[in-house]
């Protein structure tokens, strides 16, 4: 139901119809948002469960790490694995850490990716560092030479000879330099390579990507080596981080694994819309044949309804999943719902012998208040729903989520349109009425 | 019209129904999908007809023990233990060499931690909407009789939506999952949304007439308001049923879900809701007598 709506250009002239019916919505901000709907190519969103692609959980073991660097160590995970995933090519690929119930979650979103073998292998690989040394032949003869061409003789160390990475402020000339200490077997690999390649550079690769190429200054047998350089208190940081992670990554472990084909997604929401419509037909049907001409009115703010709601979609954007979509429906039903109240208590003052216009206006008057505590209680459960705080004893899955958002925008859309726009719709009407 | 002199009938219809929802969840309890309890679930397309027979032995040579396995028209529903990536590589490239153009409609696996997370966070949603929807009524009401009657209606709404599903578990295979807690939690809105329309009208009558007595109060505001609850329930039914005949077989149970869930909710708000706050009036005025 929601794609065979026209799209957003026409959207927006809906926007300008709906602010020509009553003025005094502020038609200056409807058409900024014109114009901004213009510039920006707003094509709906779909999640995983509808596009196809896959999503991965993974438990991220923190025991390991002392409780003070926990946050940071988690930073650097995420880091990493952003870059592994874009080294991989996936756009709009999405990383996110989460917390439930206190324990630490890594969550990733691999849109269109249905092959995700080759994905997880470099996801859950540990960071390859290694050092390489300079062939300075290379590097004197040509200035565009890549870096893999300059730096190709591996010294042998890598991450696992690290033990650890950090901070420091170098006392005489306060600049921050970066610490890094090797094991024993890295403590002598280091001393040859600083032999080797005395007053040449070795070059720090994290995952075949260059961080930094020191010039090694003195032959270091001690396995403790200081980076200085131009850096600053965050480059030296990063760097250190960056060490770390390909060092000792958290482990992760895997929780769960959701691959869905494209074509099932296609199949779910093309089913969707044929369901969807049909639905939408018997219910206007019901509406006309029920109130009649207030019936139809009903069904006409419905259809603003719908189109209102998916260009704040599209402008917020909102990723639509499956239970998004549904939450969608249930607002529907809650739209008309606000109607009905409204047309009950219109047709009781009609009956009380009042007229037409005065009746109108008791009955949007006296149904406000249902309106309005009914679904104060349905925003309430939504919110809860919706965790706004993602508080970690709540649900956080996107699912869930998906749903108690556009549920909730929903019901204030609804609002809007089922009581202002029918209302002013009725409005306009009933002075023509009156001039008839 | 008066709707409360069949409160005995309500009495009646509500207790068979939780007996039933009891009786289906104590015997039969649920069938609950791989969210829950962990394990894995993968769909698959085959481009040409497969044996049965093939897709088993494939899985026993495996050694992956299936739990459920479903062909219909060349797509296999299969349903087995959770497994890592080197088993799960090992399995497509045996099914490749029975048919290399199968596609992979959906591949999902769980571990079981995950399932018991859900289960405690439900219901720690479902006490929390209780308790923030009890206060915000019985203060919106200045009446904490009229706050727990509509949060009773709504967990006899959830008890019942759980005790069908265990039903339909036990006879038609629908599994609980992850979106059937949503819809269970949408449940308790939609039927507190109902419950507090007639609870507004009876305020509103008792602010015009404060004489009369709490059950003529109540037959007035149900024969008014009963059309709307009626109308606004096939409103969504409507759009909830196109979705159970024709959506998707995701979209099917949770569908259905709802739809259990809205009618119930209709029902208990007229049927539940204002008897329990009779209820509680009449023991007010004992008490006082």
């Amino acid at each position: 139901m929601i794609i065979n709506l026209p799209a957003s250009q026409k959207v927006s002239l809906h926007w300008g119809k709906l602010n020509f019916d009553h003025t005094f919505y502020r038609p200056d901000f409807s058409f900024k948002i014109g114009n901004f709907e213009f510039k920006k190519n707003l094509d709906l969103r779909y999640g995983l469960d509808l596009a196809g692609g896959s999503s991965l959980l993974y438990d991220i073991d923190t025991t390991k790490v002392p409780s003070s660097d926990v946050s940071s160590a988690l930073e650097s995970l995420k880091g990493n694995i952003e870059r592994r995933v874009n080294l991989f090519g996936i756009s709009e690929a999405n990383v996110k850490l989460t917390n439930s119930s206190g324990k630490n979650r890594l969550e990733i979103e691999l849109p269109g990716v249905e092959d995700i073998n080759q994905a997880m292998t470099l996801i859950g690989k540990t960071a390859q560092l290694s050092f390489r040394g300079e062939d300075t032949k290379v590097t004197e003869s040509t200035t565009s030479a890549t870096f893999a061409a300059a730096f190709p003789n591996d010294t042998g160390i890598n991450g696992g000879h690290l033990v650890k990475s950090t901070v420091q402020i170098n006392p005489n000339d306060s600049r921050p330099e970066v610490s890094i200490e090797f094991n024993s077997e890295g403590t002598k690999l280091f001393e040859k390579a600083t032999k080797d390649y005395l007053n040449k550079r070795i070059a720090i690769f994290l995952d075949d990507i260059p961080v930094t190429y020191p010039t090694v200054q003195n032959v270091i047998p001690d396995g403790k080596a200081v980076i200085n350089g131009q850096f600053d208190i965050k480059s030296a940081k990063e760097l250190s981080a960056q060490l770390n992670a390909g060092a000792l990554p958290l482990p992760i472990t895997k929780l769960s694994q959701n691959t869905i084909g494209a074509t099932l997604g296609k199949d779910t929401i093309n089913k969707g819309i044929v369901a969807g419509l049909i639905g939408l037909i018997v219910l206007s049907l019901f509406m006309i044949g029920n109130y009649g001409f207030l019936g139809l009115i009903s069904v006409l703010s419905l259809f603003i309804y719908g189109l209102l709601t998916l260009t704040i979609y599209r402008l917020i954007p909102i990723t639509l999943t499956f239970p998004g979509i549904v939450g969608f429906i249930l607002s529907i039903g809650m739209a008309v719902d606000s109607n009905i109240l409204i047309f009950e208590r219109f047709k009781e003052e009609l009956r009380a012998g009042k007229p037409w216009n005065v009746a109108m206006e008791l009955g949007f008057g006296k149904a406000w208040d249902s309106i309005k505590d009914a679904n104060t209680c349905t925003i309430i459960t939504g919110l809860i729903l919706f965790n706004p705080f993602s508080w970690s004893f709540l649900n956080t899955s996107g699912m869930v989520r998906g749903f108690a958002l556009t549920l909730i925008l929903g019901i204030f859309i609804s609002i809007f349109t089922g009581v202002f726009v029918t209302r002013n719709l009725l409005r306009v009407l009933a002075k023509k009425n009156n001039q008839l | 019209m008066n709707i409360m002199k069949f409160r005995p009938l309500f009495l009646f219809i509500s207790l068979s129904l939780l007996s039933i929802s009891a009786f289906s969840l104590i015997k039969w309890q649920f069938k609950l999908s791989s969210d829950f309890t962990g394990g894995s679930v993968w769909e698959v397309q085959f481009s040409k007809d497969v044996g049965r027979n093939e897709v088993e032995k494939i899985f026993k040579e495996s050694n992956v023990s299936l739990r459920d396995f479903q062909l219909d028209n060349k797509k296999a529903s299969l349903k087995f233990v959770n497994i890592d990536q080197n088993q799960k590589t090992t399995l497509d490239e045996k099914v490749k060499t029975l048919d290399s153009g199968y596609a992979e409609l959906k591949y999902e696996t769980v571990g079981p931690i995950l399932g018991k997370e859900l289960m405690q966070k439900t219901f720690v949603a479902i006490i929390l909407s209780s308790l923030a929807l009890l206060l915000f009524i019985g203060s919106k009401f200045k009446d904490f009789s009229f706050g727990i009657s509509a949060v009773l209606a709504m967990l006899h709404d959830a008890f019942i939506l759980l005790g069908a599903f265990s039903l339909l578990g036990h006879f038609f295979g629908a599994e609980l999952d992850a979106l059937f807690v949503t819809a269970l939690l949408t449940t308790l809105s939609a039927s507190v949304h109902d419950t507090v329309v007639t609870f507004d009208r009876i305020r509103e009558l008792r602010q015009k007439n404060f004489k009369i007595d709490w059950e003529s109060l109540a037959n007035h505001a149900v024969s008014e308001v009963i059309v709307r609850s009626i109308n606004n329930s096939m409103t969504i039914i409507f759009m909830l049923l196109s979705l159970v005949l024709l959506g998707g077989a995701i979209t099917k149970w949770f569908s259905l879900a709802l739809l259990i869930g809205v009618v119930c909710g209709t029902y208990s708000s007229t049927g539940v809701a204002i008897p329990l706050v009779l209820l509680f009036k009449r023991s007010k005025t004992n008490d006082k007598g």
